[in-house]
């Protein structure tokens, strides 16, 4: 059974395309990444996944539910996180902070309670924070935990954003780019935290990116897309073997 | 250097977070109280004025600082709130019952007010702010049925629980236990679910929204209470003025609320009170030396609007953080103390942000 479905997908700017007709199905536990030069339209479907663009046509389902005309700040709560390409950190608030915020969606307290800071919201923040916790140990931020976001090297605030996003307790994770601006080591890293929040916890990773070695690296499967659309999907090595896929990257006499 | 041990998650949650910090709020309460009984009736007045000012101070605090929403129409809310707080009075409505309820009217304007203007930021937010701060001050002029238009309003003394309360004292002492009231309660706001989402919301809203924070419900929320705290404010300076106009809450003073936060510092609760002092403290200075400036500058009219919007430029431009900024600073030093660097308090170059999904 597929979790998470994309039926025949397009998004239009006016008169560009972004997206036409895409369908992909994500099976639970897999990682499935998406390739594509610039403009192929893979953070555009990132953006319509997390709600913040309404597609323009076609049907998106997670876990069985119709999640095409959701309002965005329901997913969270639906159990699908996500990561920006270029950083969406509260850079004014401190690492604790930005992990209790991805929190958020499962905070039940009423408003005068809070306004009291009665018993019932302290204990709900200490359940929060216990949960938080918990991330910034499987991530290793410790001595972080205190400072300013605006005050962390870039490599860090990439590991926050997915501690940020790893707080909501996704099934779905959506990571966009991780491996943008980090170093080969870093981006090293990064793979292995991929790899183990899919074994360890258990969720499923749909990621844009760009890094082929990382995207061989963890992925189970690989979407290649150009114009809007897709030219290829399998498994790594078809997918960078796909004659398609070659001609999108670097040219070639048209077919 | 001094660290605090920490055993429990309860010691980042607590109001104060050190025992010496909590010594000196102490302290600084108990001074407070007992200023009336060794000064005279001046200071007491003025000082009753400053407190309502750091009231409204907290406020905007919320919605600019945290929020991140630039409010030009705030003097309106101090209108509301002063205009039916006395009208309620005046209708023999108790003191006890009527400053609440013309604090949770000036919240039910807030949200009104905050709901239309959702869709839009930053400067666009500001002018259509500014456009219901006028017309709220000219309906205050016109509906003189209700507010006795240009003719003013005389506001009823007030009496609690059998207690007159008038004149410079009485303020000043309820002016304080409402101030640290709302103190407590932002507080509580910034240490809950609630302030941190308006602190996502001021730093990024399209992540905000990504987990799982509903945009309009919070910018609402944290208008209204913004709002209503601004009318308790207004409901006070109700006493502190003794005769409302109309006029007296114009464009002047919603930019003396901003310059208020502004100077203070953004995002912090101590910018809002250090806000206040100074804005309160200003004008009396300038009336000190205002006979001994040279080339009868003391004399120019608008020199202290002038002194504010200067005040206000150089502190934008070379300390953004405001007196809380400087506050910081010096405290680290004094910590440090002597091994302070020159770097440890430099401005940090910051990544350029996503425009793409503004």
């Amino acid at each position: 059974m597929s979790f998470f479905v994309a039926d025949e997908i397009a998004m239009n700017f006016g008169g560009i395309r972004a997206v036409e007709g895409v369908s992909f199905a994500v099976v639970p536990g897999e990682v499935f990444s998406i390739i594509g030069p610039n403009g192929a339209g893979k953070t555009t479907i990132f953006n319509m996944i997390s709600r913040i663009y309404t597609p323009s046509a076609g049907r998106m389902m997670f876990d069985g539910a119709d999640i095409t005309n959701v309002p965005p700040h329901t997913i969270a709560s639906l159990g699908i996180a996500r990561t920006f390409q270029n950083i969406e950190l509260f850079a004014n608030a401190s690492l604790l902070q930005n992990l209790l915020i991805g929190r958020h969606c499962h905070s039940k307290v009423g408003l005068l309670a809070q306004l009291g800071f009665t018993r019932s919201v302290r204990d709900a923040e200490i359940a929060h924070r216990e949960k938080a916790e918990e991330v910034i140990e499987f991530l290793g931020v410790q001595r972080y935990r205190d400072q300013l976001i605006a005050n962390l090297p870039y490599g860090v605030r990439k590991v926050v954003e997915l501690g940020r996003a790893l707080c909501i307790e996704p099934r779905l994770l959506l990571l966009d780019e991780p491996s943008s601006g980090l170093n080969v080591e870093e981006t090293e890293e990064m793979g292995h935290w991929i790899g183990d929040i899919r074994r360890e916890l258990g969720v499923t990773i749909i990621m844009v990116e760009h890094d082929m070695k990382l995207v061989h690296m963890v992925s189970d499967r690989v979407m290649a897309l150009a114009g809007g659309r897709i030219l290829a999907l399998g498994t790594s090595s078809e997918v960078q073997n796909d004659p398609e896929v070659i001609r999108a990257y670097i040219g070639g006499a048209p077919a | 250097m001094i660290a605090p041990f920490k055993t429990s998650y309860l010691q980042d949650m607590a109001l104060t977070k050190t025992p010496l910090a909590k010594a000196s709020y102490a302290g600084l309460l108990i001074a407070l109280a007992a200023i009336p009984l060794v000064t005279g009736e001046f200071y007491v007045g003025e000082l009753g004025g400053l407190f309502i000012f750091a009231i409204a101070g907290v406020g905007l605090m919320l919605l600019t600082g945290y929020t991140g929403l630039v409010s030009l129409g705030h003097a309106a809310f101090l209108g509301i709130g002063a205009y039916a707080h006395a009208i309620m009075l005046a209708q023999g409505v108790p003191f006890l019952v009527s400053l609440p309820l013309a604090g949770l009217i000036t919240a039910a304007f807030g949200i009104a007010i905050g709901v239309p203007t959702l869709r839009m930021s930053g400067l666009y937010l500001a002018i259509s702010t500014l456009a219901f701060g006028s017309i709220i001050g000219t309906v205050l002029q016109k509906w003189d049925k209700l507010t006795g238009g240009f003719d003013g309003f005389p506001v009823r003394p007030p009496t609690i629980l059998g207690m007159k309360v008038q004149g410079a004292i009485g303020t000043y002492y309820t002016s304080l236990i409402v101030l640290v009231l709302v103190i407590w309660v932002a507080l509580n706001i910034l240490r809950a679910p609630l302030g941190r989402a308006m602190v996502a919301i001021r730093d990024s809203e399209i992540s905000a929204q990504s987990m799982g924070i509903n945009l309009a419900v919070t910018k609402s929320i944290a208008f209204g209470i913004s709002a209503g705290i601004t009318g308790l404010a207004g409901g006070l300076y109700a006493h502190y003025v003794r005769h409302l106009a109309p006029d007296s809450f114009d464009i002047l003073l919603s930019i003396q609320l901003v310059t208020i936060v502004f100077i203070g510092g953004l995002g912090s609760m101590h910018g809002a009170i250090f806000g206040a002092v100074f804005m309160r403290l200003l004008p009396q200075a300038i009336a000190m030396v205002r006979d001994d400036l040279p080339f009868g500058l003391g004399r120019t009219p608008g020199l202290e609007p002038s002194l504010f919007g200067l005040i206000l430029v150089l502190v934008i431009m070379f300390e953004p953080g405001g007196i809380n900024g400087r506050w910081v600073k010096l405290k680290h030093w004094c910590k440090a103390f002597p091994l302070h660097r020159r770097a440890a308090s430099r401005r940090q170059k910051s990544y350029a942000k996503s425009e793409r999904l503004r």
